[in-house]
């Protein structure tokens, strides 16, 4: 790692991939997207990387981030397969997936089998190249870089990620699989992902994206999705961080809905040093409703930060929130859930909840569940708890024959399965259930018991 | 909108009561702010050099800080140089030694106030420590209280008097560089109220001042000190008011709480400064530090607050819990109408072992209102066992009001307990639909309801002011279904 001390505020690195992006970009890019990028390269260089004194980033420092100095990612496979994928893709290939090696899009292991031709699931980068005009009316138009650094950064060097578009009426049973894949072993490389997912009305699709570290290495992924869901439509959307242990992530979820549809989010953070998940909703038109959960599962000194933002901007809408997070040894939490009523969102009915269990005393938990509201006909609610197992419980369970550790266990696998119980793809749920029998000390017993 | 409505709202718009201005003498410092205006006011006060001293050492702070903008709350720039600093009653002798001699226009103003100093005395049993504009006027039961060693007085007495505790307890829980306005305070602060309760001593009756801003242009910058000692017991009442004017005036008060081992302060507020007229012109900006500290073991701190006017009201009651197995409690209903804003809530920091806080927070919305909730709780590393229950809920009356809630919650020990709640909501017009059709009118219904919402906070209010409360938020409120 070299201290990038020279600079007040720990840019330069990245005006310089800028300018290398740039020139490897030139005349291959949209005119549109260009002005788009300096713009946002422009705001990034203003506004800097976040401090602790800003109210955004109060109980999260990214200084480690801006110290690091990360180079642009290359495509690497390091000798990945598509046997060894198998065990990436919840045991089971035949979904259809995309695969990104450190951001870029790998043709040989990706699969699309089995989805119908109305629907496009490709690289953005070959998007942009052949057809950019498909993406211009969303891509970079819902999350707003003004005021966030890392969202500016990604814009400025959007290169590839995923693009899916799912026409009118069509309804996409199998998930459709975002794979990213961290190959790099030694390197201290940063990715920036930028995924665009187009739900067109009265369709339906589930997305799952997990971000993998294959190595123990640091690198940086500062991921952005949009998702952009028209009227009376369903998404659901999965997103699993299984970074490796010193990876720093900052990933921001974009939702845009239109009247009547339906969103489903589910994040789960599991792995990297540094995790900051955004979730920002925008329910834009009446009757639309949105269900955002989350789960995070960090020890050692593991930090996560789970931000989001749901917009009330019209009427007669309904959104449910609920976050859980357990936190052992050193690890720290952040949860900072905002409600927006904007004037005039009458009949709207929100309800958000975050409950922490705190499993040893070095373990730290911030919370701020915030509402702001201006309108009056509203039922908001928000309740958020920390604390640790119940005695009585885990005496009632020692008073039948359980030992104290997998007590514990079993409180803590209820504790999670509220939760996890919510995600709808099976796949997805087994493999969140492995992981917490693999991370609880008596897991395997509680596995035998349930 | 139903008829209702209309006539409900023509009773929101009822104008501010309190506003008459009563014409007294007064012996007022030029507006400004700087050292000599300090050496003035202390010079006036006949306080002991370490006052002066601590006057300087908060002013130059002062002029190092910057004014905090981060509350969610709009107003113009205040200028500093055009407020008066200090300004007193003129007295026609050296001071009144008995009721008698207090000036009887001053007593009038009490009365309209609905506080007649004399019939308190004679039946009520409260003792009131009157702070009109910047001086404390008359101090009623002060011997009764002296017999069993409590010290009630003018803050400007007890410095005079007691210069030990004063030097001792002083700036020892907000302390002069805490924030912009208790910075502020501390330079200029004029007079407050000082209360010692002695070891073991319970306080008899409930001490009480009333506050109010009488002269044009000037600032209120009260100082509340209150010590219970050792397994003592206090409780204390507050009420503002002021006239009605057009610009705004500034308030920045601050109190200081400390408890001692097994001692327990209860301190009830009711705010009802002038909040501005329909169109938001004018009233009083309430930017208060009141803090509490219980230091000693099983010690315990109560704020209960009932705010209904001021322009702008901006404080957050707090509490340190420092003694192992104390408690701290939160009690408020913030009513906001018309241009009102407000940003208030409390701090709960626990330290001690088995601290417990209680926080209850109602705020109503109603006009063009905005009402904020922020609060924090914070459990250190050292607070085992330390538990928290907070609920702030919010009532919206009217659709162009606005309730927002910000709670800050920090957790470092693994024992804690914290839970937090909080709703958003309105009157339903179900509920005013069943009293109606039990032969309730409209605004009685919401009348019901709403103190049916609030009723958490005012059993916590001393009976005297359970009632005014009451009395206050039907003539604020006294309907406002959106």
């Amino acid at each position: 790692m070299i201290e990038a001390t020279q600079t007040k505020k720990g840019t330069d690195p990245y005006l310089s991939s800028f300018a290398q992006l740039q020139k490897e970009l030139e005349g291959k890019q949209p005119p549109w997207l260009q002005q788009i990028r300096k713009a946002a390269i422009s705001r990034f260089s203003d506004l800097g990387f976040p401090t602790s004194r800003q109210e955004e980033w109060k109980y999260t420092e990214v200084a480690p981030i801006r110290r690091t100095l990360f180079r642009p990612a290359a495509y690497e496979t390091n000798g990945l397969t598509t046997e060894r994928l198998t065990g990436l893709t919840f045991g089971n290939l035949q979904c259809p997936r995309l695969v990104f090696l450190n951001g870029h899009y790998s043709a040989e292991l990706s699969s699309l089998k089995g989805l119908p031709e109305t629907v496009q699931v490709k690289s953005l980068a070959e998007v942009l190249e052949q057809n950019p005009d498909l993406v211009k009316p969303h891509l970079t138009q819902h999350a707003q870089y003004e005021d966030h650094p890392f969202v500016a950064l990604n814009t400025a060097l959007i290169q590839d990620g995923a693009l899916v578009h799912v026409s009118k009426g069509e309804v996409i049973q199998e998930p459709i699989h975002l794979l990213f894949l961290s190959t790099a072993a030694e390197e201290v490389v940063a990715v920036h992902p930028r995924n665009l997912i187009l739900v067109d009305s009265n369709s339906q699709v589930t997305i799952v994206e997990s971000y993998i570290g294959l190595h123990k290495g640091v690198y940086f992924t500062n991921s952005v999705t949009e998702i952009v869901v028209a009227e009376n439509a369903v998404v659901d959307h999965y997103k699993l961080h299984q970074e490796s242990r010193k990876a720093f992530h900052i990933d921001t979820l974009q939702v845009h809905q239109d009247r009547s549809s339906s969103v489903r989010t589910f994040n789960a953070t599991l792995g990297g040093e540094l995790t900051r998940n955004e979730v920002n909703v925008v329910l834009d038109g009446e009757g639309a409703e949105c269900n955002l959960n989350g789960l995070y599962l960090i020890s050692g000194t593991q930090h996560v930060d789970n931000h989001t933002r749901l917009e009330h901007a019209k009427p007669h809408c309904d959104s449910r929130e609920m976050y859980k997070g357990i936190l052992d040894e050193k690890a720290t939490g952040v949860f900072h859930g905002r409600i927006v009523v904007r004037p005039g969102a009458q009949k709207t009915d929100s309800k958000q909840t975050n409950n922490n269990l705190l499993l040893s005393d070095d373990a730290l938990i911030n919370t701020k569940p915030q509402l702001e509201i201006y309108a009056n006909d509203v039922k908001c609610t928000h309740g958020a708890t920390i604390g640790q197992l119940d005695p009585e419980a885990l005496f009632y369970l020692r008073t039948r024959g359980i030992d104290r550790t997998t007590a514990r266990s079993l409180l803590i696998y209820a504790f999670a399965s509220q939760v996890v119980n919510r995600i709808k793809v099976d796949l997805v749920r087994t493999e969140l259930d492995d992981y917490l029998f693999s991370w609880l000390p008596a897991g395997h017993l509680v596995r035998e018991a349930i | 909108m139903s008829t209702e409505t209309q006539k409900i709202e023509e009773l929101a718009n009822q104008e501010y009561k309190y506003g008459f201005y009563t014409d007294i003498e007064t012996d007022s410092a030029p507006p400004g702010l700087n050292e000599d205006i300090i050496r003035l006011i202390s010079g006036k006060k006949k306080e002991p050099e370490f006052m002066l001293k601590w006057r300087l050492k908060a002013y130059k702070h002062w002029l190092t800080m910057k004014e905090p903008t981060w509350a969610n709350v709009h107003y113009g720039p205040i200028d500093y140089q055009s407020i008066v600093y200090y300004s007193a009653p003129k007295r026609k002798e050296d001071g009144p030694q008995s009721l008698d001699e207090v000036d009887p226009q001053l007593l009038e103003t009490y009365k309209k106030l609905g506080i007649p100093l004399e019939e308190q005395e004679l039946l009520a049993g409260v003792a009131v420590d009157a702070v009109f504009d910047s001086v404390s006027v008359a101090t009623t039961f002060k011997e009764k209280l002296g017999e069993l060693g409590i010290i009630f007085c003018p803050f400007s007495e007890a410095v005079q008097d007691h210069p030990d505790l004063v030097k001792k307890y002083l700036g020892s829980v907000v302390p002069h560089t805490d924030n912009f306005f208790a910075s502020l305070n501390s330079a200029v602060f004029s007079d407050g109220s000082f209360v010692y309760i002695p070891e073991g001593v319970r306080c008899p009756m409930e001490l009480s001042t009333y506050f109010r801003i009488n002269a044009k242009n000037t600032g209120q910058f009260e100082r509340t000190l209150i010590i219970a000692d050792k397994g003592s017991y206090v409780s204390y009442l507050e009420g503002c008011t002021a006239p009605m004017r057009d610009e705004n005036q500034l308030h920045a008060a601050v109190v200081e709480l400390i408890a001692l081992d097994d001692a327990q302060i209860k301190y009830s507020t009711i705010q009802n400064w002038y909040p501005g007229d329909e169109e938001g012109k004018g009233g009083i900006y309430n930017f208060v530090t009141k803090r509490g500290k219980c230091l000693g073991r099983n010690s315990k701190i109560s704020w209960t607050q009932v705010e209904t006017g001021a322009a702008i009201t901006w404080k957050y009651p707090g509490v340190l819990l420092i003694g192992d197995n104390s408690i701290g409690e939160f009690y408020s209903v913030a009513l906001t109408k018309n241009w009102q804003q407000a940003d208030t809530g409390t701090k709960m920091i626990h330290i001690g072992k088995n601290t417990r806080s209680n926080v209850v927070s109602k705020g109503i919305s109603a006009g063009h209102g905005q009402n904020t909730y922020r609060g924090l709780i914070r459990i250190s590393k050292s607070a085992t066992g330390a538990r928290n229950y907070t609920q702030c809920d919010s009532m919206l009356l009217g659709d162009q009001c606005g309730a927002h809630t910000f709670p800050y919650i920090e957790i470092k020990n693994s024992t804690a307990q914290m839970e937090h709640e909080a709703s958003t909501s309105k009157v339903g017009e179900d509920q005013i639909f069943y009293c109606q059709s039990r032969g309730l009118s409209a605004e009685d219904a919401v009348s019901m309801i709403v103190n049916g919402f609030c009723k958490k906070v005012f059993k916590e209010l001393p009976m005297e002011f359970a009632v005014e409360a009451q009395k206050l938020l039907s003539v604020n409120l006294e309907g406002s279904v959106g």
